[in-house]
C-alpha cells in the first residue's frame, strides 16, 4: 500500500539522523513535510526576538533542504489538534510520523494528535531521536526511578550500551517513488514565516552570531571536530565564561532545534577519541551530552519539574516576591559589572558561557537577591536561543541549591570570581562600554573608585551606571542562613507530609498572632507560585 | 486608592491583609461605618511590617505614609510584633527611626530591624538612632525578642533595655553591633534571665559574659551564636576564652547550642580551639588553616556540625579521622574547596557511620589513590552510611 504521509517537523529540524523522516518515507507516494507554527507557545512562553529568528533561519534552511530533494515545508498556523483534521482530509493522509518529545506540553499535545490521527485512520509512528537514549527505558532500567545523580545515570546507561547510531539523510534515490503535490505552485499560506508576521521587529534582534539551521549545525560540527587535540583535551570546567568570543562550541542553539543531531555529534566525537587518550564525563564533550541525557531523563520522569510547589525533588524555599529585584537583573543593571557584563551579552547574543550562567543564576536567588529560580528560568527561557525547558529547569534547581546540589554555603562572588580569568575586565568592557574607562583595580567594584577617577571615566557610579543593588558580603552571609533554614524545614516536614496532605495549606505554616477578622470576610489568597 | 495589600511575614511564612485607606470595591455594598469599625479592629494591628524605601532608587515596595501615620495615631497601643524593612538608603533607615521614636504608647513584645540590601542603619546618626530605640525599650515593657543586626546600638541604649525589659527579654540578635562593647553586652546578661538565645560578635564575647549567662538566677541558655569576622588580614587580635568559663556555661546549660562563624584569613586562627571548647556548629566562610582543623578534632567534643567553605592543597585525611574519633556527635559536614584522598573520606564514613546525616562534599575534592577511585566512592561511602549517597558536582552544560 503506497501512503500519504506527514513528516511532523517539531523539534528536529534536520534531514540527517532523522529515523521518523525516514520512516513517513517508507512506501509513501506522497509526502507532505510540515511545521506546525503553534500558538500555545508564544502564549504561554516568552520567546525573544534572536530566537524567533533562528527558528525562521532553521525553518528556511529546512525548506532548500527540501527542495533539493523535489519537496518543501508547509509551514501551518494553527493549534495541531485544530489544523489536523483538515490536513488529514485535504492530504488523504495516511500515516503521520514524527520524533518523540518528552516535554509535558508536548506529551499532552501529542496524545490528543495520536487520538485525531485514529478517528481518521492515519497511522502514526514516533521515533526517538531527539535523546541519546528512550528516556522512558531509562527510567525503567532504574527500578521507575528518576536517576537523581550524573554518576547513577551513567550506570544505568552503562547496562543499555553505547548510544544507537544515526541514521543517514535521505536522498534523491529515497524519494524516487515519492512526490511533495504542491511543491512548484508554493500556496502562500503555508510559506515560512517573516519576523514581522510573528509579531517581531527585525531591528530590535542582536547581532546574528548563530545563524539557525542544519547546514550551519554541520558547518559549525565540522569546523569544531577538525580541532582534534581540543576535543580530546577538551574539559568543560577549564573553558573560560568571560571570554571575548566563545570558548566552548556553542553548538547548543542547534541541538536545542534539533538542526544538529545529538546521536550524530556523539558519534562523531566518537570517532574522534578512537586510539587516543581524551578526557571523559563529565568534563569532556561526551560528558556534556550525557548531562543533557540527565536533564531530559529526570524531566521526563518528574511532575512539575519547572517549578518549586508540587515538585518532589524541589526544596521548598521562602523566595522574596520582588518584582523590580527581577527587572533589573534582567536588564543588567544591578550595579555588579560582571554580573550586567552577562546579561548583557544574553540578551544582545543568545549565548552565554556555563559558568556565566552559574555566576547570574546564584547571584538572583541564593546568593544576594533572593529572589525565585522560576524568575530566573522565565528570563532565561526568553532570551537564550538553546533555551531548553529540562535543562533550564533543571539547571535552575541546581544553582539554586533547590535540587541535585546541597553545597548552599558555597557562593560565586559576582565580583572575585571573573577576575580569576580575566583580571583586565575586557569582556566587562566589551558589554558596559559605559565602564570602558575604568581601570582594572575599580572595573569589577567601579563604587569603591574615588570620586575624581569616575569623572576621569566619565562615569559616575549612581548618575550614568547603577549602584550596587544589594552589598554582597552582608546579604550572601544572611541568605546562607535562610537557606539553611529552608533545608532544615525539609528534613522536618518530611515527617509532616503525610500530614499536609490532609490540611489544605498547612504543615509549616504557623498561625498569625490574634486572630484576622477580614480572613473571615474574605477567601483566604493562594499561595504564590509563578 | 483602591486594594492595596501589604504582604506579612510570620515565621517566614506570607500573610495577607488588607489595608487599604477606602473600602475596597469589592466591599461595595459593605456599609462604610461598618468597614472603618472592622478595619481599626485591635487585633488586626498586632504584627506590621513597614518597609521603607526611597523611590527614586529602590526596587522594594513602600508601606503609604498615610498609612504609617494612621497606625502612629490609631494603633500604636495595639503593636505588639513589628518590624522595619528598609532598603539602602540612610533616608529609608532615619525614616524607621523616626516612625520608632513615635512609638510611645506601645506594649511592642518582638521589634525586628532589617536592612535589605547594605546595613543602612549604620549610616544614621548614632544619637538618633540611640534615641529613637530607647522610645520603644522604655515604653514597651515587655519586650521578649529583638534583633538589631547591623545597627549602631550603644552599650547606653543596652542599658535601658535592661533597666525596663530585664524581665521579659528572651531573644537579643546583635551581631556586626560595633558600638557595642563587652560590659554593655555583660549588662545584659547579668540582668536578663530570662535570656536564651543570644547572637553577637567574638570581639563583645567574654569570659565574665560566660559567667552571667551561667548564673544560677539564668535560666538554661538555648542558642548562642558568634560571628567571628575580620576585614583585612592581621587587623584583629582575637582573645581567648578560658576554658573554665565555657566549662561553666555548658555545665548550667548542657543542651546549649553553640554556633559560631567564621570568616577570618587563614593566618588568623591561633587564638581559637587551643583548649577544649564546647562548640556545636561550626561554619567557615573563608578558607581555614589545617593546623585550625586539627585542633578542632582535637578539642570540640560536642561538635555536631561542620562545614568548611575552603581549605587549601594538602589533603586533610589525617584532621577529618581525629574529627571523625572524636567528635562523637557529629551529624552533619560539608566540604568546599579542599582536598581529601579517597581512602582518608572512605575511612572518615566508615568511622562516622549512619550518624552522618547530612555529608556533602564536591566531587572534584576527591583525590583518587591506589585504594579507591572515583566511581567506587559512592558505593563505599552508601555502604557505611547505610543510604544511597553521591558526592555534590556542578553541572557544566
Amino acid at each position: 500500500m503506497k501512503h500519504s504521509c506527514i513528516h511532523w517537523f517539531r523539534k528536529g529540524l534536520r534531514l540527517h539522523d532523522n529515523p521518523a523522516l525516514l520512516a513517513a518515507m517508507k512506501d509513501c507516494s506522497e509526502l507532505y513535510p510540515i511545521f506546525i507554527l503553534d500558538p500555545w507557545f508564544p502564549k504561554n512562553m516568552q520567546v525573544s526576538v534572536n530566537r524567533w529568528r533562528f527558528l525562521v533561519e532553521s525553518l528556511k534552511d529546512l525548506d532548500e533542504s527540501l527542495k533539493k530533494l523535489n519537496s518543501r515545508l508547509f509551514v501551518v498556523r494553527g493549534h495541531p489538534a485544530e489544523v489536523f483534521p483538515g490536513l488529514f482530509k485535504a492530504w488523504k493522509v495516511t500515516r503521520l510520523t514524527f520524533e518523540v518529545d518528552t516535554e509535558p506540553y508536548s506529551k499532552q499535545r501529542d496524545a490528543e494528535v495520536v487520538r485525531l490521527a485514529a478517528a481518521h485512520g492515519v497511522q502514526v509512528i514516533q521515533k526517538v531521536s531527539h535523546t541519546l537514549y528512550d528516556t522512558d527505558r531509562v527510567i525503567a532500567e532504574n527500578n521507575g526511578k528518576v536517576p537523581l545523580t550524573y554518576r547513577q545515570l551513567q550506570a544505568v546507561l552503562a547496562g543499555l550500551g553505547p548510544p544507537k547510531q544515526p541514521v543517514l539523510a535521505p536522498t534523491l534515490e529515497t524519494l524516487k517513488d515519492c512526490c511533495t503535490p504542491g511543491r512548484d505552485n508554493r500556496d502562500p499560506k503555508y510559506e515560512i514565516p517573516t519576523l514581522e508576521e510573528l509579531g517581531q521587529d527585525p531591528k530590535e534582534a542582536g547581532p546574528c552570531l548563530y545563524p539557525g539551521g542544519e547546514s550551519e549545525a554541520l558547518s559549525r560540527l565540522a569546523f569544531h571536530m577538525k580541532r582534534m587535540t581540543w576535543v580530546c583535551n577538551f574539559k568543560k570546567p577549564d573553558t573560560e565564561p568571560n571570554t571575548l568570543s566563545p570558548s566552548t562550541t556553542v553548538l547548543s542553539p542547534y541541538v536545542k532545534f534539533g538542526c544538529l543531531s545529538v546521536r550524530t555529534f556523539w558519534w562523531k566525537l566518537a570517532e574522534i577519541y578512537r586510539g587516543k587518550k581524551h578526557s571523559s564525563p563529565p568534563v569532556s564533550l561526551h560528558g556534556q551530552l550525557l548531562w543533557r541525557e540527565f536533564f531530559y531523563t529526570a524531566g521526563a520522569g518528574i511532575p512539575n519539574f519547572n517549578r518549586m510547589e508540587g515538585n518532589p525533588i524541589c526544596v521548598q524555599v521562602d523566595w522574596d516576591d520582588n518584582p523590580e529585584y527581577v527587572k533589573a537583573w534582567k536588564e543588567g543593571r544591578t550595579g555588579y559589572p560582571f554580573i550586567d557584563a552577562i546579561m548583557t551579552q544574553l540578551r544582545t547574543e543568545g549565548w552565554i558561557h556555563h559558568l556565566a550562567r552559574h555566576a547570574v543564576a546564584c547571584f538572583l536567588t541564593r546568593g544576594d537577591l533572593w529572589v525565585s529560580w522560576e524568575e530566573g528560568q522565565k528570563v532565561f527561557e526568553e532570551l537564550l536561543l538553546d533555551a531548553d525547558w529540562s535543562l533550564n529547569a533543571g539547571n535552575w534547581q541546581w544553582l539554586s541549591a533547590s535540587a541535585f546540589f546541597h553545597q548552599f554555603f558555597r557562593v560565586y562572588s559576582p565580583v572575585a570570581f571573573g577576575k580569576k580569568t580575566d583580571k583586565s575586565g575586557a569582556y566587562i568592557k566589551k558589554y558596559l562600554p559605559i565602564l570602558r574607562k575604568f581601570p582594572a583595580e575599580y572595573i569589577y567594584e567601579p563604587w569603591k573608585a574615588p570620586r575624581s577617577m569616575q569623572e576621569q571615566a566619565g562615569c559616575i557610579i549612581g548618575r550614568d551606571y547603577p549602584k550596587p543593588i544589594v552589598e554582597h558580603e552582608a546579604l550572601s552571609k544572611r541568605n546562607i542562613m535562610r537557606m539553611k533554614a529552608a533545608y532544615a524545614q525539609r528534613s522536618h516536614s518530611k515527617a509532616a507530609q503525610v500530614e499536609k496532605e490532609s490540611t489544605k495549606k498547612g504543615g509549616k505554616r504557623k498561625l498569625p498572632a490574634g486572630p484576622s477578622v477580614v480572613e473571615l470576610l474574605t477567601k483566604k489568597p493562594k499561595a504564590k507560585s509563578s | 486608592m483602591g486594594w492595596m495589600f501589604r504582604h506579612q511575614k510570620s515565621a517566614g511564612v506570607r500573610q495577607e491583609l488588607p489595608h487599604s485607606l477606602e473600602r475596597p470595591a469589592v466591599l461595595e455594598n459593605f456599609p462604610k461605618a461598618l468597614w472603618n469599625e472592622v478595619f481599626h479592629i485591635p487585633d488586626l494591628w498586632r504584627k506590621f511590617e513597614f518597609e521603607l524605601t526611597q523611590p527614586a532608587t529602590s526596587y522594594l515596595k513602600s508601606t503609604h505614609p498615610d498609612l504609617i501615620q494612621q497606625i502612629i495615631k490609631r494603633h500604636a497601643n495595639h503593636l505588639q510584633y513589628v518590624s522595619f524593612k528598609v532598603d539602602s538608603s540612610t533616608e529609608s533607615a532615619e525614616a524607621a527611626c523616626d516612625i520608632l521614636s513615635q512609638l510611645v504608647n506601645c506594649s511592642i513584645k518582638t521589634l525586628g530591624l532589617i536592612s535589605t540590601a547594605k546595613p543602612s542603619f549604620m549610616n544614621v546618626c548614632k544619637t538618633h538612632f540611640a534615641s529613637a530605640l530607647t522610645v520603644v525599650f522604655i515604653n514597651s515593657k515587655s519586650l521578649s525578642s529583638i534583633k538589631i543586626d547591623d545597627t549602631p546600638v550603644d552599650d547606653p541604649s543596652l542599658k535601658v533595655l535592661v533597666a525596663n525589659n530585664s524581665d521579659t527579654l528572651k531573644l537579643l540578635k546583635m551581631s556586626s553591633c560595633p558600638h557595642v562593647s563587652p560590659a554593655g553586652i555583660l549588662c545584659v546578661a547579668d540582668q536578663c534571665h530570662g535570656l536564651r538565645e543570644l547572637a553577637l560578635n567574638y570581639y563583645i564575647l567574654s569570659d565574665e559574659l560566660l559567667l552571667a549567662l551561667s548564673s544560677e538566677k539564668h535560666v538554661n541558655l538555648e542558642h548562642l551564636r558568634i560571628d567571628v569576622v575580620s576585614e583585612n588580614p592581621g587587623q584583629v587580635e582575637f582573645h581567648t576564652i578560658k576554658k573554665q568559663s565555657w566549662d561553666a556555661l555548658v555545665k548550667h546549660s548542657p543542651k546549649v547550642n553553640i554556633v559560631m562563624y567564621f570568616f577570618l584569613y587563614e593566618e588568623e586562627f591561633d587564638a581559637f580551639f587551643r583548649e577544649e571548647t564546647p562548640v556545636t556548629h561550626l561554619y567557615f566562610g573563608r578558607a581555614v588553616s589545617k593546623a585550625m582543623l586539627g585542633r578542632i578534632g582535637m578539642n570540640c567534643p560536642r561538635l555536631i556540625e561542620l562545614v568548611v567553605c575552603a581549605n587549601g592543597l594538602q589533603p586533610l585525611d589525617d584532621e577529618l579521622i581525629c574529627i571523625a574519633e572524636r567528635c562523637k556527635n557529629l551529624t552533619a559536614m560539608g566540604l568546599g574547596e579542599c582536598e581529601v584522598t579517597c581512602r582518608g573520606f572512605i575511612e572518615f564514613v566508615k568511622m562516622c557511620g549512619g550518624r552522618l546525616t547530612q555529608l556533602s562534599i564536591m566531587e572534584e575534592v576527591l583525590i583518587p589513590d591506589n585504594d579507591y577511585n572515583l566511581d567506587q566512592i559512592h558505593s563505599e561511602v552508601s555502604k557505611h552510611l547505610g543510604r544511597m549517597w553521591f558526592p555534590d558536582m556542578m553541572p557544566t552544560w
